[in-house]
């Protein structure tokens, strides 16, 4: 019964809600969306500076590709209280994951299972939103994950505006149209670890040298 | 809900008949030139059917409807010029306020009240957008932000609500089209004039009009396309607007002229930012702002035209 009902949200939440607000109110323009995962498993890599992101890269994919799209997430940020936990966990079903290591535990162990039953994996490997729209050194965990999965196809993807329309620490969103560029997946990185994490990151780079430049000005710098 | 004006109906059918022509006519020269990329040019069609569809379906179900189409342009286009313009972190809340603009001006246009529909933008929002902006007290570049935001409400919120306003205008004795018809008038000659100065332009235009902004543009595309517009007007006039002759042609040199200066005009801010195309919205033409450019220099003045004339 609950089941059921956490379901209907969700379908009411992505196709209804979420579809309308990405295409209409925000507008978003994809380029290389035939390099989109058909089927899982599959690792989508982006950067982040918004909770539009999630947004944004769930609904590239069609309804009844939805169920097999998790987001990886804080579980020490959308765990925090009951009503964000319950929407975090049924509504987006986010892989929740501990961002400072408590030790014990492998932190990544929900998103090798994940992946091990075929799920596409949204992952973030900067690790935090970080400053709108400038990006930030990726961090180890997605070379963890690409070590332990090498024969997963992994998708870089380079989203901007998203910080514009809803930067961390903000609450108003103010619609700003948005960019996608999704890249050639990267496949079996047999390389040394660090060459892999530098391979994805030239090629997060490179897709964000396609899109058009942002104008978008931070506050003055003290040096004029 | 009232049915649908028949001339209205009629003027949308015929319409589509021409978007069939068209398409029947390119499929013929794809079958006669293979080898020749045609990808661009039925892309361009495959849009025009979708965009009369989505304008006929505004236009043919109530009034409210057509109001709401006409705001959801604006905002489109309004957005789509804030996203390709100079922003400044600090005025996201600005924006905000901006956008809030777009259902109040589209508000006192449904309620009627012509007085507040013609100052709310050029003086109200004009005043109240640089306020907030002290409020948040970035002086940087203050000047240049409060410019641009508000040229672009004059264009794409103002200037494009007189649709909507035109709209709005009761229908008299001399035609029973009233503001719908006149709507159909301005947006089909408009969008066709553009469509014949690019032709006319084509097919033996030499000498530029102005070479510096949008070298594309020559003078017998300019004369041939207002020329033939003007044709147009005195055609569709009986139908669908209370014109007599003289005004009707009139009417048509005024759409067609200010068409041309809209779409310059939009070309020099494109030309400023250097991008091509304002986005891609619309597969075969760009942004949104590519296809309703030369509406906003002639949605105002075709407004204040009728308004003059016969209101």
């Amino acid at each position: 019964m609950n089941g059921i009902f956490n379901r209907t949200l969700r379908w009411i939440f992505f196709n209804l809600i979420g579809r309308a607000l990405v295409l209409l109110v925000l507008g978003v323009h994809v380029r290389g969306r035939r390099h989109l995962p058909k089927d899982g498993p599959a690792i989508l890599v982006a950067n982040h500076n918004s909770h539009l992101d999630t947004l944004l890269l769930m609904t590239l994919f069609p309804p009844a590709a939805l169920r097999r799209v998790r987001p990886v997430a804080a579980g020490d940020y959308f765990l925090r209280n009951r009503l964000l936990a319950w929407f975090a966990r049924e509504i987006i079903r986010i892989i929740p994951i501990a961002r400072r290591g408590q030790g014990r535990r492998d932190p990544l162990r929900r998103v090798d299972e994940a992946i091990r039953r075929g799920d596409i994996v949204i992952f973030f490997p900067e690790g935090t939103r970080g400053d709108p729209e400038r990006p930030a050194p990726l961090r180890p965990g997605i070379r963890h994950l690409m070590q332990r999965h090498p024969e997963v196809p992994v998708v870089p993807i380079w989203i901007q505006g998203a910080g514009r329309s809803l930067p961390r620490g903000e609450a108003l969103f103010v619609p700003f149209f948005c960019d996608m560029a999704v890249g050639t997946p990267l496949q079996g990185c047999q390389a040394p670890a660090r060459d892999c994490l530098c391979q994805l990151e030239s090629r997060l780079h490179a897709l964000r040298e396609q899109l058009p430049p942002l104008h978008w000005y931070e506050e003055p710098d003290e040096a004029s | 809900m009232t049915l649908p004006i028949p001339n209205i109906s009629w003027t949308l059918a015929a319409l589509f008949g021409l978007l069939g022509l068209a398409s029947t006519s390119l499929a013929l020269a794809r079958r006669r030139y293979p080898e020749r990329d045609w990808s661009e040019l039925s892309d361009r069609t495959r849009s025009w059917w979708v965009m009369t569809g989505i304008f006929a379906a505004a236009m043919l179900l109530s009034r409210n409807i057509s109001l709401v189409f006409f705001g959801l342009v604006s905002f489109l286009a309004l957005k789509e010029y804030l996203s390709l313009i100079p922003t400044r972190r600090a005025d996201r809340r600005v924006l905000f306020w901006a956008y809030l603009a777009i259902p109040l001006q589209y508000a006192w246009i449904a309620d009627g009240w012509y007085g507040m529909f013609i100052i709310f933008i050029p003086v109200y929002a004009f005043l109240f957008l640089p306020l907030r902006m002290v409020l948040i007290g970035e002086t940087r570049d203050f000047l240049r932000a409060a410019g641009t935001l508000h040229w672009g409400m004059m264009l794409f919120v103002f200037a494009l609500s007189h649709l909507a306003a035109l709209l709005v205008l009761p229908s008299s004795a001399a035609s029973a089209s009233g503001g719908p018809g006149l709507v159909l008038f301005l947006v089909v000659l408009t969008q066709l004039n553009d469509v014949l100065q690019y032709l006319w332009g084509k097919s033996l235009g030499r000498r530029k009009v102005v070479p510096r902004v949008s070298p594309g543009k020559t003078w017998a595309g300019l004369l041939g396309g207002v020329g033939s517009t003007t044709l147009l007007a005195l055609l569709l006039a009986p139908w669908l607007t209370p014109f007599d002759t003289v005004h009707a042609a009139l009417a048509g040199l005024l759409i067609g002229t200010a068409g041309f200066v809209g779409d310059v005009v939009v070309s020099a801010v494109k030309r400023d930012l250097g991008i091509k195309d304002s986005g891609n919205l619309i597969p075969g033409h760009g942004g949104l702002l590519d296809r309703i450019d030369s509406l906003t220099y002639a949605a105002p003045l075709f407004f204040h035209f009728v308004h003059y004339l016969y209101y």
